[in-house]
């Protein structure tokens, strides 16, 4: 923990307490975090950021920040990571992934190479696969099923520290 | 917010709890021990992906250009592996210790050069042709002497050379099948595809990413990766008029046997034309003349491929099975012209050995080896002046050496003008030409597995043919296996665009295996043949003197070996026990 106050407080030294007894209200804002060399190449820094953000500006508190290194770290639980994982999904919020959150998630990860309709089918085929309950959108019920059986999912995502 | 406060409540509890107990120490040392072993074993891995060959390099193509290209740079890796080996065991065994304990370069006739060629031996031009000194070295087979055993180790050169000969095709036949066997084991295992785009989307990027190149591979890869996986799904997808396409299908095959039938008669007729040429005497001709029938081969090269590319556009397959039509239609193709040139040679060797005659009394006379009721005493004569008999052995080797020289020239040649020139005009005379150059025509080349694919089988076909009578073609295909690793690596990268529809190659190589297993098969028959049937020059080589190659292999019994041993070994070498037993390893 002192170790990340430490990377906390040289972002933004002359903000940042070096004492934090007395629990003063400080936030650092999306910019400096987004530029932290572990999230400078992700492309869902600005979503990650957001979704670990008391007040979902994109904020972060100290707390917020170790919250959100503890969840990135490879220590922390599987079921932990998904949760987070289908927050980070989420970009619209409303608790479901739905085919613009699909949308725009494949955007970021190909950096919009793919035409149109080749984003439609991948979509559609997505949702053809994951969807349990017919509701033409994944749930988190349907999310951690599909996370469940997916074999790199430990390896490769949410293991940044 | 309410979560992480339970959660930063739980930390608390713990660290607290570690606070007042006594194996604090202890569990903190464990948690250290676990992320190190953890980071260490992620290192390891690293490591390890580092240390193969070229692997940076391949996983970069892989994500810019898909599976199916890169399997062919794991193929170029995978054959020189197996070109080193036999590269070791050629030079190894059969050409050091011939020029560290053989007899050195002229002492005898074999080893030097005529005295007629003496002015011109050290030209580069010569050189070139391998011919002149390179012509007289360890390079070919006939600097080798047949004496039985060389220097102070008696090493027996003439047993070395044939059983590397045998060795190395031997060694490539093993580890053909064994990796056919082992890919075909993984095949097997199979993959849980039920949630492949699903995987795709959520489990694809790797976070721990912080080099903006590496990042930018990433983003190449996983585009790649989704449109394989389009493409597999549009195929999947496909409705099809089973008659129409029927109709074209069987339309295009009778056009690719058209093309083949055309080709074939033409290469005939080239080289009966050559044959006549060669009778009336190549003096009165100029260069097209002499060249007809390599010229006409690596024409037939270049035109038929994009010929069958045209006709397998009739046939609306998905692009891995169109791959592969293709791939067999171009391999008909050079096997012919195959065909043809170890005809061509054939009938070369008989036409050289029809001049023995008159040499075996000379040399006879010269080497001492007169009958027991002569009294003539040996003749004494520089070893330069001593006229030779042909050598079709050494021939051979340099037609194979010459053969594999240019065929590396050509294609790299046509990397450079048909790759990289090509990407230069279009690049820059893209602002003062009508049309669009980089959409229309020419735009930029797509990398052709097909043709590099089966030239890489080809080269290797040809190496294994020419081995036993140059023990310098090992070398020179590592050496031109290892650059053209690196230049067709820069070319792709630099000058070729990825394919329209990429597809996912298949899991393993296995049909590269199998036409490689093809060539190996067809490339020992003649080898073979000549060690069982042709008598061996008598004048150059290991086995000169001898009636037949495998002769050596009797003689080493008797002298080396005790008796009994000779009579087992005469027993298995039934051919009735061999065949089974081969059969039965295989």
């Amino acid at each position: 923990v002192y170790r990340l106050h430490g990377r906390y407080h040289e972002m933004a030294p002359n903000v940042v307490p070096m004492d934090y007894t007395k629990d003063p209200d400080v936030k650092l804002p999306m910019q400096l975090i987004i530029n932290m060399p572990e999230l400078k190449e992700n492309p869902f820094k600005e979503r990650i950021v957001e979704s670990f953000s008391e007040d979902g500006e994109g904020s972060l508190s100290f707390n917020d920040f170790v919250d959100m290194f503890s969840v990135l770290s490879e220590m922390a639980p599987r079921e932990l990571k998904a949760i987070y994982a289908f927050k980070i999904y989420d970009f619209n919020t409303d608790n479901f992934i739905c085919k613009a959150d699909l949308e725009k998630t494949l955007n970021k990860l190909t950096r919009e190479e793919l035409t149109a309709e080749e984003i439609t089918l991948v979509c559609e085929k997505v949702i053809e696969e994951a969807d349990m309950d017919g509701d033409g959108k994944l749930g988190f019920a349907d999310f951690e099923n599909m996370i469940s059986k997916a074999p790199d999912f430990l390896r490769y995502c949410f293991n940044c520290v | 917010p309410s979560f992480s406060r339970e959660a930063q409540l739980f930390v608390e509890k713990f660290e607290g709890a570690l606070g007042k107990g006594k194996g604090k120490k202890f569990y903190a040392y464990k948690v250290m021990m676990t992320k190190k072993w953890m980071k260490f074993q992620r290192d390891f891995e690293n490591f390890k992906t580092a240390c193969i060959p070229w692997e940076m390099k391949i996983k970069e193509i892989e994500s810019h250009f898909g599976s199916s290209v890169a399997s062919y740079f794991i193929f170029l890796r995978w054959m020189y592996g197996i070109n080193m080996i036999l590269f070791g065991l050629t030079f190894g065994l059969v050409m050091v210790p011939e020029a560290l304990m053989g007899k050195p370069y002229g002492s005898l006739p074999r080893k030097t050069v005529p005295r007629a060629e003496e002015a011109t031996a050290m030209n580069f031009a010569t050189l070139w042709d391998f011919s002149g000194f390179a012509q007289y070295s360890v390079l070919f087979y006939g600097y080798y002497n047949n004496q039985r055993t060389i220097g102070w180790l008696k090493f027996r050169m003439p047993l070395s050379y044939f059983l590397v000969g045998v060795g190395t095709i031997g060694y490539s036949f093993i580890i053909v099948i064994r990796t056919m066997a082992r890919n075909a084991n993984e095949e097997g295992g199979g993959d849980d595809t039920s949630f492949n785009f699903s995987w795709k989307m959520f489990t694809s990027w790797d976070y721990l990413i912080g080099n903006p190149e590496t990042a930018d591979n990433k983003f190449a890869s996983i585009t790649t990766s989704f449109k394989e996986a389009i493409v597999e799904e549009q195929e999947s997808r496909k409705e099809e008029n089973i008659h129409l396409t029927r109709f074209l299908r069987v339309l295009a095959n009778f056009l690719a046997l058209c093309t083949l039938a055309g080709s074939g008669y033409l290469i005939f007729f080239v080289v009966r034309r050559s044959q006549k040429f060669a009778l009336e005497g190549l003096e009165n001709y100029g260069w097209w003349e002499r060249n007809e029938v390599n010229m006409v081969m690596s024409l037939l090269g270049m035109f038929c491929p994009t010929l069958f590319d045209v006709i397998s556009s009739l046939e609306n397959y998905h692009p891995r099975i169109a791959l592969r039509w293709q791939l067999g239609r171009i391999f008909a193709l050079f096997l012919g012209n195959l065909y043809t040139f170890i005809i061509a040679l054939m009938d070369e060797i008989n036409l050289k050995a029809s001049y023995l005659l008159p040499f075996t009394i000379f040399n006879i006379l010269y080497n001492g080896t007169i009958p027991e009721n002569s009294t003539a005493p040996p003749i004494q004569v520089d070893p330069a002046d001593v006229p030779r008999g042909p050598c079709w052995e050494t021939m051979v080797g340099q037609e194979f050496v010459r053969l594999t020289v240019s065929d590396t020239m050509t294609t790299y040649i046509t990397i450079l003008i048909g790759d990289f020139l090509r990407a230069v005009f279009v690049r820059f005379f893209n602002y003062c030409w009508c049309w669009d150059l980089e959409y229309g025509f020419p735009s930029y080349s797509e990398f052709d597995i097909s043709g590099n694919v089966l030239g890489l089988i080809f080269n290797q076909g040809m190496i294994w043919m020419g081995s036993f009578y140059a023990p310098c073609l090992p070398a020179i295909n590592v050496f031109r296996l290892h650059t053209s690793m690196y230049l067709q690596c820069w070319a792709v990268m630099c000058c070729n665009v990825p394919q329209e529809r990429v597809f996912k190659a298949s899991r393993s190589n296995n049909f590269y295996m199998a036409m490689l297993l093809f060539i190996l098969f067809l490339s020992t028959l003649p080898a073979v043949y000549t060690i069982v049937s042709i008598p061996p020059s008598f004048d150059c080589g290991p086995f000169s003197g001898k009636t037949r190659m495998f002769e050596v292999i009797s003689e080493t019994l008797e002298h080396d070996f005790p008796s009994w041993f000779g009579k087992v070994f005469g027993y298995a070498s039934n051919p009735g026990l061999i065949l089974p037993f081969i059969l039965l390893m295989v």
